[in-house]
Parts: C-alpha cells; sequence; structure tokens
C-alpha cells in the first residue's frame, strides 16, 4: 500500500423522487438511497461495503463511478474532481474506474458475443493491435477460468456463475485502477469464489488496484478487505479494520448481521432472527434509523439521531449505545469435520506427491 | 437420440413416503456450434412432500438446466431433454403436451430463477407480475390479486409495499427483484418449488427471513422444494438430503449431516475446503485445482479424474457408479473412502 489516497467521498447524497399516480404522476416523496456518505480509499486498499438488501450499496457504487448524477456531494478520484468533469474527459477517465455489475445477465449485451463484450472496451481505450486485442481476450478469459472457446459464444448460453465471470473479465479489460466490485462473487459456487478472490487479491498486489467490495458474506469480505463498512438505510453505520469490526462488532446491525450468517457445518440449528418492522427510505425512521428494530434501543435512539464517534481502533460507529452494550462472543463454530479433515489431509499428500493434476 | 434411455432407478434408501418428484436418468443436451454440450448427462434424484432437496456443484454443472428441464423451460432448440423420466405426484411429466405443463407451473409448481432480470417483464409493474399468476390460477379478480400481491410484497419484506407494488423492476435494487421472483412464486401456495439460488442477492438478514418464509410455507402446505444454492452455509442449514453434481452428473447424495461430516466424494471435500471460514485467517483461500471440462469433449472414466489428485488408471479408464456407502449415502468414486488409500 503507497497510503496515497486514490478517492475521496464526501457527503454524498442522492434521492430518487417517487410518482404516485398513472395518468397524473406526482412526487409524493423520495427514496433517500445514499443520505450523505463520507468515505476515503488508499491506493491498493479493498474497502468492502456491506448491509441490508435495498440499503443503497448500488448506488452508492455508481455514484463513485458517476454512472448516476447525485442529488449533492463531492467525489475526488486521484485529486480529480469526478463531478465537474465533461462527458469527454469522463469517458476517458472511465478507463481508469470500471465496475463489475450486480446483475450479470442485465449487463451483457445479449447479441454480442464475448469476443466483442471484452474487445470492445480494449480498443475504445488502450488501442491495442486486433492481434493484440485478440491475445488480450484469451489471456482475460483464462484469467476468470474461462477458456477460448468461449470467446464465440453470447451471453445466454452461459450459466449464471459464468456470466459473472464475463463481467469480471470486462471489467479488468481496460487495466483500471479502481473497481467497483458489486457483488462479484455471489453468483459463484464456492470453489470459483475461491478462485475469483484469489484472482482478485493477486491483482491487487500485482498492479496496486484498489477495490470498492460490494457483497453480503462476511466471510468472503473478511478475507478480502482491508476495512469494512456497514451501511443501513443510506447511512454508514461502522466503518474500520475487518478484524475490528467482524470480531468485535460495536454497531447493533452490524451484530445482527453477523450472527445471521449462516455455518457450513453438520448439525447447524435453524434459527429465528429477529424480525422487526422492514423500514422504508421512502420515510426512514427518526433518530437512530435503526432504533425500530435494535434490542438495544432507547427513548434518546428515537429522538436524536447519533453522530459517528472514532473508537482508539480507528473504527467510526454512529450508536448512542456503543460504550453500554455488552461484549461480543469470541467466535464459535465447529470448523471442518475431523473425518473430513481427515479426508482432506489424503487428497493433500496425494497432491504433493503428484504435483501437476492436469 | 429421443428413445427414452431408462437408468436402473434409484435403490437408495429412501424414507417410506413416495416422492413427490422423482427425477430419473434425466438427459438434456444443447446442440450448438461447438458440439453437443450433454450438459445434464444421466441425473437422479427425488424429493418428499415437506422436505427440502439442495443441489450444490460448480459453475456450469448443470444445475439450473436440470431445473429448467423438470419446468420444460429449457430453450428448444438448442437444447432437449432426450432420455429419463420426470414423475410428478406419480405422473409422467416427459411426453406431457406444453399446455399441460403451463397449467402445472405457476400453480402446483413453481420457480424462482437464479437471475431475476431474465424472468422478470422490463416493463411491467411488479405487482401486475404477481397478479398475472393469481388472476390465472386461482380465478382472482384484478381488486383481489393485487390486495394478495401487496400481501406478497409485505411477505417478503419489502418495506412500503402499498407504494413498491406500483413500481418497475429498474426502479428497486439487486435483491428486492429477487424477492419479487420469490414473491411471484410463492403467490399461488405451490406444492413443489425449485428455488434456483433464491438468496444470492440477499444479505444475511434477509436472506434469513426469507428462508423462515419458505420453511414456514413448507410446515404449512408440506410443499417440496429443490433448493439450488452454492451455500453451504444455506445448506447446513435448510436442507434435509443433498445432491452434489459435477459435469452433469450426481457424484455425491447424502442425508445434510453426512455430506458435512462424511463427505466421500474428492469434489465434495474440495468443495467443502473452499468455504471461506471465520476461524481461519489462511491469506489465500483453497481452490479446487483445474477447470471443469470441456461440456463437448468430456473426459473418459470418471469425469473428476483430470482434476483429482488421486486418480488411478480405473479412474481415467471406467465412469464409477453411484454406489452406497452407508444408508442414503452414495458416492460415485472408485477410491471411497478415500482414506483407505492415503499413506
Ligand atoms: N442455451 C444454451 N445453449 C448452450 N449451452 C447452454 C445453454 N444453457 C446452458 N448451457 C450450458 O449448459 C451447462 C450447464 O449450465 P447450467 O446453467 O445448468 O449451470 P449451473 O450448474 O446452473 O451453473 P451456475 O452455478 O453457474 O448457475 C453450461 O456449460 C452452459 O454453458
Ligand atoms: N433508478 C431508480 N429509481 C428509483 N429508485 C431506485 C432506483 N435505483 C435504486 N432505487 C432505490 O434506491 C434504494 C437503494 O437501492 P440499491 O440498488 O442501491 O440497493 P442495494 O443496497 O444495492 O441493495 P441490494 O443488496 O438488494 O442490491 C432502493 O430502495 C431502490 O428501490
Ligand atoms: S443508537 Fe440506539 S437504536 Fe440505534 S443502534 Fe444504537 S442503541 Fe440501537
Ligand atoms: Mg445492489
Ligand atoms: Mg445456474
Amino acid at each position: 500500500m503507497t497510503g496515497k489516497q486514490l478517492l475521496a467521498v464526501d457527503t454524498l447524497t442522492k434521492h430518487f423522487p417517487v410518482r404516485r399516480g398513472l395518468i397524473f404522476p406526482r412526487e409524493i416523496g423520495s427514496v433517500r438511497a445514499v443520505d450523505g456518505i463520507s468515505l476515503t480509499l488508499q491506493k491498493g486498499e479493498t474497502l468492502a461495503v456491506v448491509g441490508e438488501s435495498g440499503c443503497g450499496k448500488s448506488t452508492l457504487g455508481r455514484l463513485l463511478l458517476r454512472l448516476i448524477e447525485p442529488t449533492s456531494g463531492s467525489v475526488r478520484f486521484d485529486g480529480i474532481d469526478v463531478l465537474s468533469l465533461d462527458r469527454e474527459t469522463l469517458r476517458k477517465l472511465r478507463r481508469r474506474m470500471q465496475m463489475i455489475f450486480q446483475d450479470p445477465f442485465a449487463s451483457l449485451h445479449p447479441r454480442l458475443s464475448v469476443r466483442r463484450i471484452l474487445s470492445e472496451p480494449i480498443e475504445l481505450h488502450l488501442g491495442l493491435s486486433p492481434k493484440d486485442t485478440e491475445r488480450r481476450v484469451n489471456e482475460l478469459l483464462s484469467v476468470v477460468g474461462l477458456a477460448p472457446y468461449h470467446a464465440d459464444r453470447y451471453p445466454h448460453e452461459f450459466s449464471g456463475g459464468q456470466r459473472q465471470r464475463i463481467g469480471i473479465a470486462r471489467a479488468l479489460s481496460t487495466r483500471p485502477e479502481l473497481i467497483v466490485c458489486d457483488e462479484p462473487v455471489s453468483a459463484l459456487d464456492v470453489s470459483i469464489q475461491a478462485h475469483v478472490i484469489n484472482l482478485l487479491v493477486d491483482l491487487r498486489q500485482q498492479f496496486g488496484l484498489s477495490y470498492i467490495f460490494i457483497a453480503h458474506d462476511l466471510a468472503v469480505v473478511r478475507h478480502i478487505a482491508d476495512r469494512i463498512a456497514v451501511m443501513y438505510l443510506g447511512e454508514i453505520v461502522e466503518i474500520g479494520d475487518k478484524y475490528a469490526v467482524t470480531a468485535s462488532p460495536r454497531h447493533p446491525y452490524t451484530r445482527a448481521l453477523l450472527s445471521a450468517v449462516p455455518r457450513a457445518e453438520a448439525g447447524r440449528e435453524r434459527r429465528t432472527i429477529a424480525q422487526g418492522d422492514v423500514p422504508s427510505p421512502l420515510n426512514p425512521p427518526s433518530g437512530c434509523r435503526f432504533h425500530p428494530r435494535c434490542p438495544y434501543a432507547e427513548a434518546r435512539c428515537r429522538a436524536e439521531t447519533p453522530q459517528a464517534r472514532t473508537l482508539e481502533d480507528g473504527r467510526q460507529v454512529a450508536c448512542h449505545r456503543q460504550d453500554e452494550i455488552p461484549p461480543w462472543p469470541a467466535a464459535g463454530g465447529a470448523g471442518i469435520d475431523p473425518v473430513v479433515r481427515r479426508r482432506l489431509q489424503v487428497l493433500a499428500t496425494a497432491a504433493k506427491a503428484k504435483p501437476a493434476a492436469a | 437420440m429421443s428413445v427414452l434411455v431408462q437408468e436402473k432407478p434409484d435403490t437408495s434408501v429412501q424414507a417410506t413416503a413416495t416422492p413427490l418428484l422423482s427425477v430419473d436418468g434425466l438427459k438434456t443436451y444443447f446442440k450448438t456450434s461447438g458440439g453437443l454440450f450433454k450438459a445434464v448427462d444421466g441425473v437422479s434424484f427425488s424429493v418428499e412432500a415437506g422436505k427440502t432437496l439442495a443441489i450444490v456443484g460448480e459453475s456450469g454443472c448443470g444445475k439450473s438446466v436440470t431445473a429448467m428441464s423438470i419446468m420444460r423451460l429449457v430453450p428448444e432448440p438448442p437444447g432437449e431433454t432426450v432420455a429419463g423420466s420426470i414423475r410428478y405426484a406419480g405422473d409422467e411429466l416427459i411426453g406431457k403436451s406444453r399446455r399441460e405443463i403451463e397449467d402445472l407451473r405457476g400453480a402446483e409448481i413453481s420457480m424462482i430463477f437464479q437471475e431475476p432480470m431474465t424472468s422478470l417483464n422490463p416493463v411491467a409493474r411488479v405487482g401486475a407480475q404477481i397478479a398475472e399468476g393469481l388472476k390465472r390460477h386461482k380465478g382472482m379478480t384484478d381488486a383481489q390479486a393485487r390486495e394478495r400481491a401487496i400481501e406478497m410484497l409485505r411477505l417478503v419484506r419489502i418495506p412500503s409495499p402499498e407504494t413498491r407494488v406500483d413500481e418497475f423492476p429498474h426502479q428497486m435494487s439487486g435483491g428486492m427483484r429477487q424477492r419479487v421472483m420469490i414473491a411471484i412464486a410463492l403467490a399461488c401456495d405451490p406444492k413443489l418449488l425449485i428455488a434456483d439460488e433464491p438468496t444470492t442477492a440477499l444479505d444475511v438478514t434477509i436472506q434469513a427471513q426469507i428462508l423462515e418464509l419458505l420453511r414456514s410455507l413448507q410446515d404449512k402446505l408440506k410443499t417440496a422444494i429443490i433448493l439450488i444454492t452454492h451455500d453451504l452455509g444455506v445448506v447446513a442449514e435448510n436442507a434435509h438430503r443433498v445432491v452434489v453434481m459435477y459435469a452433469g452428473r450426481v457424484v455425491e447424495t447424502a442425508p445434510v449431516d453426512a455430506i458435512f461430516s462424511d463427505a466421500q466424494h474428492p469434489y465434495t471435500l474440495g468443495l467443502l475446503a473452499s468455504v471461506p471460514r471465520f476461524d481461519d485467517d489462511a491469506e489465500r483461500l483453497l481452490t479446487i485445482p483445474g477447470s471443469v471440462p470441456h461440456p463437448a469433449h468430456m473426459p473418459a472414466g470418471c469425469r473428476f479424474s483430470p482434476r483429482c489428485t488421486l486418480a488411478t488408471s480405473k479412474c481415467t479408464a471406467e465412469e464409477p457408479p453411484l454406489r452406497s456407502v452407508a444408508s442414503g449415502h452414495e458416492v460415485a468414486c472408485w477410491l471411497a473412502p478415500i482414506e483407505k488409500h492415503g499413506s
């Protein structure tokens, strides 16, 4: 990590108007999808963004790359004020910042072959010769675990996970410095997921890439991120070092997230998760937005909006009662079963004896 | 190519109940310019009313195509189910007319699709999309169907459902679209629900609530659920049985606890080792080396053999059949249990 700042975001806000009425639509309010978010990202750093479905993660990602216009706030990329750029300069800047989209099918043009999908941004931004473009396409395919024969197929001919990898290859095609990864591995099975995560980590080391990594799998996030930002209804409620956040979560919502993680172990009990009303970004609750679902809420929480406070470990938490809630129990869990562990050992020993399996 | 080749029926020990759905020797192939893709190549399993069967396996191994074959939604051409039997409540579905299948679909059998945007209509309001099946299969009026649509949106925990019911899919977040799909699939109280990665776009708290919703539906209506997922944590907490697929074949099937405590197939073992865990701080995640075979050029013998560190000459020559290793637990590996072969 060079310690140089790549991204600086200040009180970024996006409100989507909500209209009612089919013939004479009138505005009845707005969805406060992103509501005053500030954060920074260093060169070579990975910041994970986690949070409930609909809390504004994808909207935040799109705002960072200016794929949509914010209601207010500012975004600086490598010192450049992204929001003041004209179209042409913005287009050039896009080479340096890319996005892996959450819905791979919707983001891949159905009538373009994979070769076209990958070579278009290369031609547009890197200006390589046809031969070098071809080489780069094949290289990108192998990087994401697809084969050259896949290049002539169309998006609908792939499985969901394969399509996701095409989206990843496309994002990598222009050699960007920042990639906003929107749920890049949630459609992948665990072994390919592990492969892609290792790949993203390698690329970061090799090219000093930086990531904003939107995800909901906290175990995945704990592997890849340096820091974690936890969002709730358009706001960041806790942000800090990944070990601090996952080992001793301070915000009650972060705790709810961590305790809901299903573990891959035999004899897992079905747990009942505290339900609570689902709050609406159309009309967010007063005071702390989490208070209707929070087990620690008191009168103050309903009345006053908690301000983020910085703890000794550098983490910021926005909760009135963060000093009063009980300590978080150490991670339990049985881990891999001993019988399975022994068999894995057999496979590992055999792998050493016979190094090149295919 | 389209003769029905009956594979040996599944003789594994099953509970006494007759299954609601049994799939036997299913083969669905795609004719492509790159050759014949044997996406699903002799898959058998069954699921009883009130139970959940999970299907897991590497990306591209044929899970969705299996599901689409049951629903008769494989695009033809290039796809075709060339062999096998699919019995639903004792009735053979293969050979039924498209019309008959469409009547079952949505009314008794419904599916949650892997990618919401491919199956949601981008130019129709979500409420209308939920209402459609209710009007068609349950004979509801517009007003009744709208009421029920709002109720369904509330059940899948979409906030402000009265407002959201009039929105278009693009106005919703990824996870909300997924929940709209779930609402459509559950609206008509299905007897068999095929859920293809139903919670991939959802954070863990909403995922837990949705899975809870599926379970309460299952308890109430004795719904049989086929749950396709790569999240082994979700499998551990929700499935009764597990089918592990690799390259179009079933390589292991077992009661859920045995998958985690007694996994036998080297591929299943590799899957378990790849799960990122909270109790492990390794720099790199373990992966299974190599990649899935080209679907038109399947390796001879065991399809996993090119990637298997234990593979012997027998493995590369002869395809291992599924054989029983414990009650209800079958494995297709010549060497299982593998600890006999380690030293
Ligand atoms: N329309 C099609 N034309 C040609 N090949 C197809 C088509 N649909 C699927 N396939 C191929 O069939 C195989 C199985 O695909 P399927 O979608 O069932 O995988 P999956 O197990 O669901 O994977 P994932 O976990 O990534 O969703 C893949 O190799 C895929 O490329
Ligand atoms: N184009 C749009 N028009 C109107 N509302 C929108 C639009 N895009 C997003 N929203 C709303 O903004 C809120 C945040 O959406 P966003 O897609 O950012 O959520 P998310 O955190 O990415 O959720 P998920 O995990 O489900 O993908 C949601 O309430 C969504 O309905
Ligand atoms: S401020 Fe109050 S309601 Fe909000 S998280 Fe903290 S304790 Fe809960
Ligand atoms: Mg999103
Ligand atoms: Mg699939």
